[in-house]
C-alpha cells in the first residue's frame, strides 16, 4: 500500500505540471501534453501502472480498514484522546472522498479519451475551462483537493515509516517534505481551478 | 476530594457490561488511582456488594497489570505513568471520572476491568526469545557490542506489555510492542541469529490474534507509560523486509 501510494505521490506533480499549461491562452501546449500522455509508449505503461497503483491503494485500505474495525467491536465510552495529528485518524475517510472525485474526473476527461464517454479527447483544454466555469464544480473541486492534502501530509511520511526507512537526521526532514509536498500541490491545482473561474 | 466514577461492569465473559455510577469521597490528592479504587471497594465490600475487579500486581509501575483506561487515555490523562503511578491529584476536585477496560478483540474482557492480555504471551512465545544453552554467565566483553545499539536494545526492552499501545490505538494494532519485543532482539548480536524466523513468527501470530494494523497515527507512542519509540516500528518493518 505504502510503495503504491509513493507511486501515485510521484504521479502528482507531473499533473499539475501539465495542468498549468492551462493557464496560457493558446489551447495548443495543454491539448499536446495531453495527448503526448496519451500517446507515448512509455507513458501508456506508466498509466497502466497507475492504475494499478490507484486500485491497489484503494483496495487495500478499505480492506486494512475493515480489519480494524473488527480489531476494535466496541468504541469507549470516553472517546480516544490520544494527542496524534488529528486527520491522521480519518485517512479512509479523506481517500474514499478523493476516491469519489477521481471517478467524476475519470469520467470527465479519461473516459473521454478511451472512447467509454462521448466527448472530443483532442481538446481537453475546452473540457476542463467548461468544468471550471461551473461554480458547483469548482466547490467540490476545491473541497476534495483540501481533503487530498490532509490526505497527503500523513500518507508521504507514514510510506516512509511503513517501508521502515526512518533515520535520526532524514525523518525529520521527510516530515518537512510531507508538510510542504501537501501544502503546494493542492495549492497548485487550486489555484488553477480558480485563476480560471475568476479571471477567465 | 470528591470524584463521581462511572465504572464498566461486567460479571464475566459472556455478560453483557454496563456502566455503573458510584462516588467516592475523603479522597486524599496524594492516592494513587489504585488506592482511590481500594477505597471505593473497601466501601463497596463493607455494603456488601461486589468489589470492582481490576489487575494490579507491583504497584511500581513495572509489572503492566494496572492497565485501564481512564477519561479517553490508557493509564489515564498524565504522560508516561501506568495507572499505579496516577496521582489523584491530577484530577479536579468533584470530577466525573471515566474507567473502562482496553478495548480490542484479541483482549477480552474477564471481569469489569480485566481483561485477558494472554494474547501478548502467545506472540512472546511465537518468537520473543533467543535459543542458547544459557549454562553459566559467559564473560561480557567476549561479543562486543556498540554503545548505541545497547542503549537502543535497553530502550526497547523496557516495554512492560501493558497494552496500552493496543489500548490507544484507533485500530487495535500491536505494533508498538511487537516492535519493541523484535527491536530488543534484532539489534543485539546474541538476536541476530534468529531474526528473520523471529519476525516472521511474532507478526503472523499478531495477525492471527485479530490486533488491527498500523496506520502510523503515534497514539501508542504518546500513550505508552515508558515511552517506546515509533522508531521501533519502523525496525519491525524493515526487519520484516529482511526477512523474506
Amino acid at each position: 500500500m505504502a510503495l503504491a501510494g509513493l507511486f501515485l505521490l510521484l504521479f502528482l506533480p507531473v499533473h499539475l505540471i501539465i495542468n498549468l499549461m492551462l493557464l496560457s491562452n493558446d489551447p495548443e501546449p495543454f491539448n499536446r501534453a495531453a495527448h503526448f500522455m496519451a500517446s507515448f509508449p512509455l507513458v501508456k505503461i506508466f498509466e497502466i501502472i497507475l492504475i494499478l497503483a490507484l486500485l491497489v491503494h484503494a483496495a487495500w485500505g478499505v480492506y486494512i480498514q475493515i480489519c480494524n474495525w473488527l480489531a476494535r467491536p466496541t468504541a469507549y465510552a470516553s472517546g480516544n484522546k490520544a494527542p496524534t495529528v488529528f486527520f491522521s485518524k480519518f485517512m479512509i475517510w479523506t481517500g474514499l472522498s478523493v476516491l469519489i472525485f477521481l471517478v467524476l474526473h475519470f469520467f470527465n476527461f479519461y473516459f473521454i479519451r478511451l472512447g467509454l464517454v462521448p466527448g472530443d479527447p483532442k481538446d481537453f483544454y475546452s473540457v476542463a475551462y467548461t468544468l471550471f466555469s461551473v461554480p458547483a464544480y469548482n466547490y467540490i473541486y476545491l473541497f476534495c483537493f483540501a481533503l487530498l492534502g490532509l490526505h497527503l501530509y500523513h500518507a508521504f511520511y507514514s510510506a516512509f515509516q511503513t517501508l521502515g526507512l526512518n533515520h535520526r537526521i532524514w525523518s525529520p526532514v521527510v516530515n518537512i517534505a510531507a508538510l510542504i509536498y501537501s501544502i503546494v500541490i493542492p495549492l497548485g491545482f487550486a489555484f488553477i481551478s480558480v485563476a480560471i473561474w475568476q479571471f477567465r | 476530594m470528591k470524584f463521581t466514577l462511572k465504572i464498566w461492569r461486567q460479571k464475566n465473559a459472556e455478560a453483557k457490561g454496563a456502566f455503573v455510577t458510584y462516588r467516592v469521597e475523603e479522597i486524599s490528592p496524594e492516592m494513587s488511582f489504585l488506592e482511590m479504587l481500594d477505597a471505593l471497594n473497601k466501601k463497596l465490600a463493607a455494603e456488601d456488594n461486589d468489589p470492582v475487579a481490576f489487575d494490579h500486581d507491583c504497584r511500581e509501575g513495572i509489572c503492566g497489570s494496572c492497565g485501564m483506561y481512564i477519561n479517553g487515555h490508557p493509564h489515564g490523562p498524565v504522560p508516561a505513568v501506568t495507572t499505579c503511578h496516577l496521582s489523584m491529584r491530577h484530577f479536579r476536585d468533584g470530577e466525573t471520572i471515566w474507567i473502562e477496560p482496553w478495548r480490542a478483540k484479541p483482549f477480552p474482557v474477564i471481569k469489569d476491568l480485566i481483561v485477558d492480555r494472554s494474547a501478548f504471551d502467545k506472540i512472546q512465545s511465537a518468537g520473543g526469545f533467543i535459543s542458547v544453552n544459557t549454562g553459566a554467565a559467559p564473560e561480557a566483553n567476549s561479543i562486543p557490542v556498540r554503545k548505541k545499539d545497547s542503549d537502543e536494545a535497553f530502550d526497547s526492552s523496557i516495554c512492560i506489555g501493558c497494552g496500552a499501545c493496543v489500548a490507544a490505538c484507533k485500530n487495535a494494532s500491536a505494533m508498538l510492542f511487537v516492535s519493541a519485543k523484535i527491536s530488543q532482539l534484532a539489534l543485539l548480536p546474541q538476536g541476530r541469529v534468529e531474526a528473520k524466523e523471529r519476525v516472521r513468527a511474532m507478526v503472523e501470530k499478531m495477525d492471527e490474534l485479530g490486533f488491527g494494523n498500523c496506520s502510523n497515527t503515534g497514539a501508542c507512542e504518546a500513550e505508552c507509560p515508558k515511552e517506546i519509540k515509533l522508531t521501533n516500528i519502523a525496525r519491525l518493518n524493515r526487519e520484516y523486509y529482511k526477512a523474506f
